[in-house]
């Protein structure tokens, strides 16, 4: 089963390579991750997503935990979250038919065309990642050149928070 | 306020932190630091023949005390040669702080003269590591180090501290902080009292307890806490390889080292137990077998300070993440308040089922083996030989391999921290500059070293370290020509096909080679010489010896759980099983 799994972490050199190190030494996978720091400059909010059942997930957050510039680690995924990834698309477009047919479709997923060119659109889209998967599935047919997703951001619904 | 250079800061910093020894090895990247160590009194060092000993013997000095171990090495070559050690101390939780050079911040990245990025190379072999880039820093990350290696889960912390850093020219003022705090980092200390709570009751209605005792119980020095339970409550303890002298070896509680070379009695009662109480143990590989047959009618309960080792290959039904000695403390304290006591009977059943099990089969109640005579020397009377000539007060340190397996069945450790062997990493190499380690931990101790030809020779560089150092540790050689442990695998795995476990009439003169280095050598070919022999040999208080005994050289090592079954599936010699 798909994992968010969120970490606070001190905005130091060296802490991200520690944490993606502990997945390829423990033999987990990453699926996507995100980094920035917060609104707190001294921290970092890492979104990661993994496959795993209950057992490895419990490991994961436990071998995460005991990282010493980890300040918090919680699965999102155990209770009401929300998820939420940015993906841009290079679609070529120098048909009429397709402009107007892909203008439609990106209307329905309420993307946005950030660039045009005479011979290519650059669609916007935000979302979770199944939205972002079916919006691809829906333009493949028209050509698609270039996708750039961010990887998931995760927050979970609700009083809870993750702060120091 | 003080004005003083990164270098000298370093050495102050570390003489603040209490450390009184370091080992180490110079080199360019580490001169500003080695100048400062010339210039002062209060820092010993030791110099060693290679940074894996260094780090070997700053790990050793930490096993035999308890306090935190200290290395120093240069980068690049000066690094990567400290792995092994960084590793080794992993494996075992042992607090060390490894101090290494490196290139100036301005050649960083830059595929400089002997640069090695030592905080990526060693990120998965440490507790935590730290690139230190301002003078002004130094001080408070090594009070961090030491912080972080000796709390919590102990383990190695790597302080990676480029030259510019440590500039004489360049001083700054001097602050060591009085007390280190950090956000990110409170290691547990007390378990949840409702669970310890429900751990002694279900402790308490057992039939077929048995308490499974690790090195945590020895890192954390909680034996008398332990000790105290299992007589409070009559109870068999067993230890693990990293445990051994956490409960004392010749206590008829005791059941010996269970696992994959332990005894039967304590394979067997770990199997059949209804409640296991294992305190700083890890259900590691080598103890559990396949752990589809792991202990079948057991229900567990596992005190450990590390939350990852909870449940990580055994789910425990009742898990306490806390120190071993405050939960023991918690225990003891909740035991003798409680109401209910053991049920006499079913524990007097089950010792009457232990005691056969030891009668039938154990290692300590009969000779499993074919005693030695003549020119055919066993390695296990050999170490029982070492246990009657120290009269078992030794700190024995050992190699890995068949020598160490004998070693951990035979000398009945009845102290913990004096048993100091590599479990996790099972590294050889490690017993002679462990050995160096303790030997300075305690002068006037009897330090053995247990190892063997192979192992031997990968630190053995280290006896021109002894003489520098005044380090008369005896080296007991269980010579049987060959890497004993692989042709044991070889024997019962691939019809004694020796491949490359052999060395083919290669193998150096000991007794010379101890000599070239100033030390007294002696061999031994014969039982009836070796007692007398080992007393000569630890008589010289003051020298190092090196006795190269040539054993029987087709001795295996059992019992030996047979792969893929349960932990009571055991080899009891070369022709029978259970
Ligand atoms: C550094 C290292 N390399 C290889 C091994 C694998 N290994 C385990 S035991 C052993 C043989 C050790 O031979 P020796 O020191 O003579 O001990 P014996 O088994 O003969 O008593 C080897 C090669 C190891 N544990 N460590
Ligand atoms: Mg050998």
């Amino acid at each position: 089963m798909k994992r968010i799994i969120s970490i606070l972490l001190e905005n130091e050199s060296g802490a991200l390579s520690r944490v993606v190190g502990l997945f390829a030494q423990r033999g987990y996978n990453i699926d996507t991750l995100t980094v920035a720091p917060t609104d707190d400059d001294t921290l970092s909010r890492l979104t990661l997503t993994t496959q795993g059942d209950d057992h490895m997930a419990e490991q994961i957050v436990k071998q995460l935990h005991k990282l010493i510039d980890t300040i918090k680690v919680v699965d999102l995924t155990v209770g009401p979250h929300i998820e939420r990834e940015l993906m841009l698309v290079k679609i070529k477009a120098t048909d009429n038919g397709v402009r107007t047919e892909l203008k439609s479709c990106v209307e329905i997923f309420r993307g946005h065309i950030i660039d045009v060119t005479p011979a290519t659109y650059t669609v916007q889209l935000a979302g979770d990642s199944d939205k972002l998967d079916a919006f691809i599935e829906a333009v493949r047919e028209m050509g698609i050149m270039e996708v750039v997703r961010s990887g998931v951001s995760g927050i979970s619904r609700g009083d809870k928070f993750l702060r120091v | 306020m003080e004005l003083l250079s990164g270098g000298d800061i370093v050495i102050r910093a570390l003489k603040d932190a209490g450390v009184k020894n370091v080992w180490g090895y110079p080199g360019g990247a580490a001169l500003h630091i080695y100048d400062a160590l010339y210039r002062q009194d209060d820092v010993y060092h030791l110099l060693v023949r290679h940074e894996q000993a260094a780090v070997h013997a700053a790990d050793g000095f930490s096993r035999a005390t308890g306090e935190v171990g200290t290395a120093l090495v240069t980068s690049g070559p000066g690094a990567t040669n400290a792995i092994t050690g960084i590793a080794t101390a992993y494996m075992d939780s042992i607090p060390l702080v490894v101090i290494s050079g490196q290139v100036p911040l301005t050649k960083i990245g830059q595929d400089a003269f002997q640069e090695t990025d030592m905080v990526g190379v060693s990120r998965p072999i440490v507790k935590h590591s730290f690139l230190v880039t301002r003078a002004e820093d130094i001080a408070e990350t090594i009070a961090k180090a030491y912080y972080i290696a000796s709390t919590g889960r102990p383990g190695p912390v790597v302080v990676d501290i480029p030259k510019d850093v440590t500039d004489p020219s360049h001083k700054v003022p001097y602050i060591y902080p009085r007390e280190v705090k950090m956000r990110s980092y409170q290691p547990t200390d007390k378990g949840h009292r409702g669970q310890i709570k429900r751990a002694v009751k279900i402790l308490i209605g057992a039939k077929r307890p048995i308490i499974y005792a690790g090195g945590g119980v020895v890192i954390d020095n909680a034996s008398e806490q332990l000790i105290a339970l299992a007589k409070a409550l009559n109870y068999p303890v067993t230890n693990t390889l990293m445990g051994l002298g956490c409960y004392p070896g010749t206590d008829p509680q005791y059941l010996g080292m269970l696992g994959m070379h332990g005894t039967f009695e304590a394979n067997s009662a770990m199997h059949h137990a209804d409640v296991i109480f294992a305190i700083g143990a890890r259900f590691d590989d080598r103890v559990t077998n396949d752990l589809d047959k792991f202990c079948p009618h057991a229900t567990i309960i596992h005190v450990d300070v590390d939350p990852t080792s909870v449940s990580k290959n055994i789910e425990a039904h009742i898990p306490i993440v806390g120190t071993c000695t405050s939960v023991l403390e918690e225990m003891l304290a909740i035991n003798k308040d409680l109401d209910i006591k053991p049920d006499t009977d079913a524990i007097a059943e089950w010792w009457t089922q232990l005691d056969q099990w030891r009668a039938d089969k154990g290692i300590y109640t009969a000779s499993r083996y074919e005693e030695s005579s003549g020119s055919c020397i066993k390695p296990q009377d050999v170490i029982k030989m070492l246990y009657k000539v120290t009269n078992g007060e030794a700190i024995v340190t050992s190699d890995v391999g068949q020598h160490q397996m004998f070693a951990a069945q035979y000398y009945l450790f009845d102290k913990p921290r004096t048993w100091i062997n590599s479990g996790g990493l099972g590294t050889m190499g490690f017993g002679l500059p462990a050995a160096m380690g303790c030997q300075l931990a305690f002068p006037d101790k009897d330090v053995a070293c247990v190892t063997g030809e192979g192992s031997i020779q990968m630190n053995i560089q280290e006896l021109s370290t002894c003489s520098q150092h005044k380090l008369p540790v005896k080296i007991i050689n269980l010579n049987n020509a060959a890497l004993g442990m692989v042709r044991q695998w070889q024997d019962m795995n691939y019809s004694s096909r020796y491949s490359e476990s052999v060395y083919e009439d290669s193998l150096p003169d000991f007794v010379k080679l101890a000599e070239a280095y100033g030390h007294v050598g002696m061999k031994i070919t014969h039982i009836d010489e070796l007692e007398t022999k080992m007393r000569e040999c630890f008589a010289m208080k003051d020298r190092v010896v090196f006795m190269d005994i040539d054993i029987d050289r087709s001795e295996h090592v059992y019992p030996m759980q047979r792969p893929g079954g349960s932990m009571n599936d055991l080899w009891l010699n070369k022709t029978e099983s259970t």
